[in-house]
């Protein structure tokens, strides 16, 4: 019994507790779960970016004899951060719910804590099949969040979300299966070590097909444009909590997926499709920011402008750089903060004015200037200003796809300037101005809890601008061995097209 | 006369669970004229007394395997596990089927015989080593699910059910029976074992005309499996017979059917293979599609589920094409996974119909999980497995096929099964919407409690969905150690 497996199973403790316990202590005992989930996993961060570049809390115990499934995880320097994330996010989660949700307040909690079981399986399971069950296992408890605590048409949201998943989840499967055909295990360190060494060769076509599997699977939960419309509806219709969640870290298990899997299991595939795939990226990039630009419903915008950023994140793993793969992971956490605070703060907006429509709003700095002060902070970190996180991973994810190819980082740094259009404009029309009468009626300024819940957010925005030190070393370190790996076996076929002939032949 | 003509006692021993079921049955039979109203009451527990002896007995017989009555059964893993999984599916439904019977003033001793007498045929099917036993056993235990089928007999959709369940059912049963007469005139035997040493002799007879036979026979199980395009039937049937009864007929024949349609094609049949394979192929997706797209559009959740265990008996049927040791394994496992949910599934939609079915409707369970949290929580295990959502059977029963068709190298026919499973989830998902996501409505029946034994059921099933989802091996090791070779 790992520090790891604590960090994930109590949730699942949680998720129990909460069910038994009664409905009057939901709100404490969430809090007090989630908070102490949290203290826990701190514990995590000292031995993995000590060796960030080897798998720590390692747990490896057979669950199914036949077919061999195991119960493997483990932590690195890639997953870590996503880990921490997912554990901060929560308590912060909890307390943004505390007034906004009122009906069947139990179930919320209880299916909340579940998520977070589901999402952290996800972000440490080192057997494919582990990794399946926690990414279906994910699926449920936010199918729920948004299809009863939703707003008027969370039931087709919710169902469209479950549906997208689904369907891409199930090629995954196909794909997890036949590979443990071809490899007889479905652990994925002895699986790469079998494919890095050449014990088993895959026919280009089977890779091909392999990839095409998983990057459609992880393509949808990114949400990777045209696969990207259950995303709006699903973040418009989620309660607050449930859009902190699926922007902040389920989004995130789609990348994660990306780095952790398509890369080192197909390099050479990921090397082909990468024009193709950036290509994708890009138009999600100025697509997402323009469409983002024209919304007139606040979370909606938030939610577009997530694709846009999303499609940073791809454009970074796929030029296959170490900054362009830094910066593309350091970029998930920063949207992980930097969306999560603003859906926070649209969610307080909400609960004042009963509207996401931004034309209800104007004159908000008047009324409230520490959420006008919150707000413009998460602003300019989403925008990407020196000093604050966003700019970090944006300026790595640009340098490094101008290493790959010019031509990409010029359209890439085109969204970086409609982001600024579209998040100021917003801001603009919200905060300032002169206050209407149901405005200045209305909205009040932050309370404790609600500090409490954005302070923390805020925080990490300047840390993770000014000293991102604290977090890049490990995520470097494990991102060099990725792509030493994919741009290493993709040069060796090149340099020896012979062998490859001969792997495609068998 | 030969020193053998009777059989020894050990053989004997080996259908003492038949002999149980039977005994049982006939006494309720005779005590349903003694009794009075009063006295009935004890059916319900004389009946799970009677299947949990044969359940022991049933176990017992599987630690001494070996033929019986020369040859005509034989009691090997394959047979113990199905045999028990039928006992286990009547104990479900007749938990399930004590406080419905109630409910509706029908609580008679015919229906526990006759769901006896059922299981009894569906035993006999699974433990048939010829062609003649498994037409007496899907005999016994079609006529007891005819007349199941119509028990309510003042009720006119019951008469329908049971009217259509027979003319086509019997009309299938010819056809069953007149492909074993092909095949007995083909091969000169019965028996499953000297059919293969026919057809794979040198002098095996025209394959045309075996293939003919084949398909005859194949035409008689496809109708009980509900596999396309036979399937007319069932959401007809399903709906209009009594809730627990559905449940029953949708599991136990079902499994008896798969059970004995994977013996005779991958034993007697197995020279053909490569002839039958395709067809099961396609059949098998047609199953599937039909099933599946059928289901989105339903309102009432009986129908509904009806054209679910239709897209399932297509899953199953995909086991049955890869025709591997693997693949009857997962059939075995599969078929365990999906009684349990669908037993479970069917027990709370039992109880939530209430006197005469009245809320059967999907829109019926609007707010369950306001009005009754627990077992909304429990249908929402049975339909999240039903979909296939890991951590529940269901889902091991998915992977465990699809992994044995990929195994056989059937690629298109697992990509087309696993994006059929994202389909079904549309339609389950509904009744998950409805249940937790619509206001409940005002009814004074709406928060009457469950009665125990159904209760029992519901729970039971659960758990075992969950243990089947979270420790598969137990039961897959049985199924791996039974499966046919």
């Amino acid at each position: 019994m790992t520090l790891l497996d604590a960090v994930l199973f109590l949730p699942l403790l949680g998720f129990i507790a909460l069910l038994i316990a009664p409905a009057s202590v939901s709100r404490m005992a969430a809090l007090a779960i989630s908070l102490g989930i949290f203290v826990v996993s701190l514990g995590l961060i000292g031995t993995v970016t000590d060796a960030p570049g080897v798998y720590s809390f390692v747990s490896n115990s057979q669950w199914i004899d036949v077919p061999s499934i195991k119960y493997h995880v483990g932590l690195d320097g890639l997953s870590l951060w996503l880990v921490i994330l997912t554990t901060l996010l929560t308590p912060i989660a909890v307390l943004v719910s505390w007034k906004y949700i009122d009906q069947r307040v139990k179930l919320f909690y209880a299916f909340l804590i579940l998520l977070e079981f589901g999402v952290i399986g996800v972000f440490v399971s080192l057997d494919l099949f582990l990794f399946y069950v926690f990414w279906e296992v994910s699926l449920v408890p936010m199918y729920f969040l948004i299809g009863i605590w939703g707003h008027e048409r969370r039931i087709y949201a919710a169902v469209k979300f479950f549906l997208y998943t689904m369907a891409g989840s199930v090629l995954m499967l196909a794909a997890i299966i036949y590979l443990y055909s071809q490899t007889g295990t479905f652990d994925y360190v002895a699986i790469l070590q079998k494919l890095t060494t050449g014990q088993v060769a895959l026919t280009a076509q089977a890779q091909m097909l392999l990839f095409l599997a998983f990057f459609l699977s992880f393509a949808i939960k990114v949400p990777l444009f045209p696969l990207h419309t259950w995303l709006p509806d699903a973040h418009v219709e989620a309660p607050t909590a449930g859009s902190i969640m699926l922007a902040s870290v389920m989004l995130k298990m789609g990348t994660y997926g990306l780095v952790r899997f398509c890369l080192p299991l197909f390099p050479e595939t990921a090397h082909k499709a990468a024009p193709c795939v950036v290509a994708l990226a890009v138009i999600g990039i100025v697509y997402g920011a323009l469409v983002a630009l024209v919304q007139p419903n606040m979370k909606k915008l938030v939610a577009y402008s997530s694709v846009s950023h999303l499609g940073f994140v791809v454009l970074g793993i796929f030029s296959f750089t170490q900054q362009g793969l830094d910066g593309a992971v350091y970029q998930m956490l920063n949207h992980g903060v930097s969306t999560g605070a603003l859906f926070m703060l649209v969610g307080y907006l909400y609960e004042r004015q009963h509207s996401l429509e931004i034309s209800a709003y104007g004159g908000v700095a008047t009324p409230a200037p520490n959420l006008a002060v919150v707000f413009l902070i998460t602003t300019l970190a989403s925008i990407g200003l020196p000093v604050l996180n966003g700019f970090v991973g944006e300026y790595l994810v640009l340098q490094g796809a101008s290493q790959a190819n010019f031509t990409w980082a010029v359209f890439a740094a085109l969204g970086v300037i409609l982001s600024a259009c579209y998040m100021l404009w917003l801001y603009q029309r919200t905060f300032y101005g002169r206050a209407s009468h149901s405005v200045s009626h209305h909205i009040t300024d932050l309370n404790s809890r609600e500090w409490a819940a954005a302070l923390p957010l805020v925080l990490l925005m300047f840390w993770m601008g000014i000293y991102s030190q604290s977090f890049m070393p490990a995520i470097s370190t494990q991102n060099a061995l990725i792509l030493q790996r994919v741009n290493g076996s993709a040069a060796a076929a090149l340099q020896a097209p012979v062998v490859k002939e001969v792997a495609n032949a068998r | 006369m030969p020193a053998n003509a009777f059989p020894l006692g050990a053989e004997y021993f080996r259908v003492l669970p038949e002999i149980v079921l039977t005994l049982v049955g006939v006494l309720i039979m005779f005590l349903e004229a003694v009794f009075d109203e009063d006295q009935k009451k004890i059916f319900g527990p004389l009946t799970i007394v009677g299947l949990a002896a044969a359940l022991g007995a049933a176990i017992a017989a599987g630690g001494d395997p070996g033929p019986a009555f020369h040859g005509m059964m034989v009691v090997d893993g394959f047979a113990t596990f199905f045999r028990v999984l039928v006992i286990v599916v009547g104990l479900f439904a007749v938990f399930s089927s004590i406080e419905y019977l109630q409910r509706e003033k029908m609580n008679g001793g015919e229906y526990y015989a006759l769901i006896l007498f059922s299981i009894v045929g569906q035993s006999v099917m699974v433990t048939a080593n010829e062609l003649i036993m498994v037409f007496i056993g899907l005999e016994i235990s079609s006529i007891a699910s005819y007349v199941l089928a119509g028990y309510l007999r003042d009720d006119p959709r019951n008469n329908e059910s049971a009217l259509k369940y027979f003319l086509l059912g019997s009309f299938a049963t010819a056809f069953l029976l007149y492909g074993v007469a092909w095949i007995y005139g083909l091969t000169g035997s019965t028996n499953l074992s000297l059919i293969r040493q026919a057809l794979s002799s040198g002098s095996a007879p025209e394959l045309a005309l075996t293939g003919t036979a084949a398909v005859l026979i194949f035409v008689g199980f496809g109708f009980k499996l509900s596999a396309a395009p036979f399937q007319i039937w069932a959401p007809d049937v399903y709906q209009g017979a009594p809730a627990p009864v559905s449940a029953f007929l949708s599991v136990g024949p079902k499994a008896a059917s798969f059970a004995i349609l994977a013996r005779v094609f991958m034993t007697a049949f197995a020279p053909l293979a490569s002839r039958w394979q395709p067809v099961i192929w396609v059949v098998a997706l047609a199953t599937m599609i039909v099933g599946n797209f059928a289901a989105l559009k339903q309102t009432n959740i009986k129908r509904m589920l009806a054209y679910s265990s239709i897209a399932h008996a297509g899953y199953v049927l995909v086991a049955v094409a890869a025709n591997s040791e693997i693949g009857s394994a997962a059939l075995m496992f599969y078929m365990a996974a999906y009684a349990l949910t669908n037993l479970g599934a069917f027990a709370v939609v039992t109880h939530v119909a209430r006197k005469g079915e009245k809320y059967v409707l999907i829109e019926d369970m609007a707010g369950l999980s306001q009005r009754q949290p627990a077992m909304a929580a429990m249908l929402t295990i049975f339909l999240l497995s039903l979909i296939g959502v890991p951590l529940t059977g269901g889902f091991f029963g998915k992977f465990y096929i699809f992994k044995a068709a990929l195994d056989s190298h059937l690629i298109w026919l697992t990509v087309l099964g696993l994006l059929n499973s994202a389909v079904a989830a549309f339609y389950y998902l509904r009744i998950l919407v409805v249940m937790y996501m619509k206001e409940p409505v005002e009814s004074a029946e709406a928060n009457v409690s469950a009665g125990a034994a159904l209760q029992f059921a519901v729970y039971a099933a659960a758990i075992g969905t969950l243990i089947l989802g979270i420790f598969p091996g137990w039961v897959l090791d049985f199924a791996t150690r039974g499966a046919l070779k």
